[in-house]
């Protein structure tokens, strides 16, 4: 097992060395021109111009560039004070990337957290009930109502519940974050609606997920056993079909969770005016700010890479056959 | 006719029971099977009319916007009148203007022209958006470009992740690992934050690069954004099926017989996998057009004023209290098209191999 983890873990490093390596190339070689110009913001200086060629070395071969602009990737996360060249800066604001995104992490988080609850609660419902009711009405109808919730575009659905139940109808207060910290009872009546609009989707795709596993392991021998030994429906329903179901929805969910905590629940915080991380890049992608789009990019693929080693840990302890030996 | 039949085997029982009860045995192709249950599902077959009726209706845009509508996509319309159920309307109402009789600026809020579904003779039928342009033109030509960039992102998409994972799974060792590793790479970004970063990093110059010359305002680049970053999504399940089906015997027969890596590849790795990969197609193509739409909502796909069905919805979203179809019907038009999509999909992947389990992890 120890050894297992470290592989893993050398992997994971292995991985992140290679997404830093595709944001250089995305952030400094493939939009051509001078990337100093772009840095220098919308009203430059030719020293300015001068003064960050330098300092990231865009004079330099390929490989002073990259070492460069990790290391100043790096210093961002350092807390303290940082010069105007030091570290990742938006170009039409000059705000540190690092700073914005960090402000927005308890919105996204507040979100994410709520939405996984919402999705795993209901996906799990939904797809239990579907399975036991498989071939009737009931499961016709939750089939094609989770497809239904798979196929509507995230930020549309917002839009749609925003329209209904916070602009025709004031229920729901109107878009917008109240942190935890300043107020419990609003920041959970703000979140109410982006939760549903957010989980939707997981919900559908989780119930369906749920739903056929467990149609395939009714199948299974050592259900027949169970049954055949007499235990009740509900006994082999909980503790032999659900729970082997079950396994690869843990994984389904380490991933899913990771994606959308970091950054994939971006059209959901546009659309419901979340200030969160994701709120962040899209605000940047109007006036193609690159260093804010980066930075989230690199956060998201942070969270992701790091939860897949998590979701690899757990599987091999709930599941001692995947370890490889 | 066989043998008569000395040792009983299931063929020849079969061939002695059908003629017995004077029937013959036809041979049936796999094709042929999934096409009789695919036949039988309903849901499935008309899902799939709905899809090509919604893919003919966009493609024949121009048609209905010159002959029914008379106006363009990006026709303005501001002060014009249309003539309602024989009543004359304005395409966009209120506004600030000179009041005659009391000599006074009179600012009202602008109202716009509402669907007529079809009592203006085909003129505004899902109604006007704030310029006064013809919503139901600029959603079939919006759909076009949705449509384009969805079907056009899955064909490339498709070809290159079914390219990749032939090769992995047919050279094995440090092929595979080359192509596995490129897989992570993308698989380790969110899909939508690493398409809107590459998006922006070419909406500045449009990208020049390997001698491929593509301007910032074209279809091209949310076509290609979106084609790469979803190649793992089907490279992988692929290569994992090419894998275990390298090591079968009727491919050992085959490189036995002299066949070139060309060969096993095609006639004997693809026609094994061409089933799941149709299946990902359909499938591919309606996430295709949901990340279009998320793109484009975001402004990182298509660019106004070209229409997408994605940027409809962005730019409707402001005057929905006032105008409510400027984004409800681009958003019904997507969730058709995708759960049309969806619904054939999973009828199909049914049809190709009832025990199957193809889905696109998202």
């Amino acid at each position: 097992m120890t050894a297992f983890i470290m592989r893993r873990l050398i992997g994971m490093v292995a991985v992140l060395f290679a997404v830093s390596v595709l944001v250089f190339i995305v952030f400094i070689l493939l939009p051509g021109g001078d990337p100093a110009e772009r840095m220098a913001g919308k009203n430059p200086t030719p020293e300015n111009i001068h003064n960050i060629r330098e300092k990231w070395g865009f004079d330099k071969p390929f490989y002073v560039q990259y070492a460069r602009m990790m290391q100043k990737a790096l210093n961002g996360l350092t807390p303290g004070p940082h010069s105007e060249y030091d570290i990742l800066r938006s170009f039409d604001t000059r705000q540190d990337v690092v700073h914005e995104i960090v402000k927005g992490i308890p919105a996204t988080m507040s979100l994410c957290i709520g939405a996984a609850i919402i999705w795993l609660f209901f996906g799990i419902v939904v797809g239990v009930v579907s399975a036991v009711t498989a071939g009737t009405v009931s499961d016709r109808l939750i089939t094609i109502l989770a497809l239904v919730g798979i196929s509507m575009p995230v930020f549309w659905l917002g839009i749609v519940l925003r329209f209904f139940f916070a602009e025709t109808n004031t229920w729901f207060p109107d878009g917008g974050y109240v942190p935890l910290t300043s107020d419990p009872t609003q920041w959970f009546y703000h979140l109410l609606l982006p939760w549903f609009c957010l989980a939707v989707l997981f919900i559908g795709f989780y119930g369906r997920v749920l739903r056929s596993n467990m149609l395939d392991s009714m199948g299974e021998d050592y259900v027949r056993t169970a049954r055949a030994k007499g235990l009740p429906p509900r006994a082999v329903l909980q503790r032999h079909v659900l729970r082997n179901s079950l396994i690869p929805i843990v994984t389904l969910f380490g991933l899913d969770f990771a994606a959308v905590l970091g950054g994939g629940a971006i059209l959901t915080e546009t659309v419901f005016d979340l200030k969160g991380v994701g709120w962040y890049a899209a605000q940047s992608v109007g006036g193609l700010d690159l260093p804010p789009i980066m930075g989230v990019t690199l956060y998201g693929a942070f969270f992701i890479v790091f939860f897949s080693a998590v979701v690899d840990f757990l599987y091999a302890y709930l599941d001692p056959r995947v370890r490889p030996a | 006719m066989a043998e008569p039949a000395t040792d009983l085997t299931f063929d020849s029982a079969a061939l002695l029971a059908s003629e017995e009860h004077e029937v013959t045995i036809v041979g049936r192709s796999p094709w042929y099977l999934a096409w009789r249950r695919l036949r039988r599902n309903y849901l499935a077959l008309a899902s799939l009319g709905l899809f090509f009726v919604i893919v003919i209706a966009c493609a024949l845009a121009p048609v209905y916007a010159h002959h029914v509508a008379h106006t363009g996509p990006n026709d303005v319309h501001v002060g014009e009148k249309v003539r309602v159920d024989g009543k004359l309307k304005d395409v966009i109402g209120g506004g600030s203007f000179y009041d005659v009789n009391t000599g006074k600026f009179v600012v009202k809020a602008p109202t716009y022209l509402g669907p007529t579904w079809w009592h203006a003779h085909g003129r505004f039928v899902l109604g006007t958006d704030n310029l006064g342009r013809d919503v139901a033109v600029r959603v079939l030509y919006g759909g076009r470009n949705s449509l384009m960039i969805g079907i056009g992102s899955a064909l490339i998409c498709t070809f290159v992740a079914l390219t990749l994972a032939l090769l992995a799974g047919y050279y094995r060792g440090g092929c595979d690992w080359l192509i596995s590793r490129f897989f992570d790479i993308i698989w380790a970004f969110p899909v939508l934050l690493l398409a809107i970063a590459i998006s922006s990093a070419l909406a500045i110059n449009g990208f020049h690069h390997f001698g491929i010359n593509i301007e910032p305002g074209s279809l091209w680049l949310p076509t290609l954004v979106i084609s790469y970053v979803l190649i793992p999504y089907i490279g992988r399940p692929i290569r994992g099926q090419i894998l275990s089906l390298r090591e079968k015997e009727f491919i050992e027969a085959a490189i036995g017989q002299g066949a070139g890596p060309l060969r096993v590849m095609f006639s004997d790795l693809l026609p094994n996998v061409v089933s799941t990969v149709l299946v990902f197609f359909t499938l591919i193509i309606a996430a295709n057009i949901l990340t279009e739409a998320g793109l484009s909502y975001l402004g990182a796909g298509v660019r106004l004023p070209d229409p997408s069905w994605g940027n409809l919805i962005a730019s409707g979203q402001d005057q929905i209290e006032t105008a409510p179809w400027l984004s409800l019907i681009p958003g019904i038009a997507i969730v058709l098209t995708v759960l049309s999509l969806n619904i054939f999909g999973d009828g199909l992947r049914d049809a190709l191999d009832p025990r199957a389990k193809v889905r696109i992890e998202r």
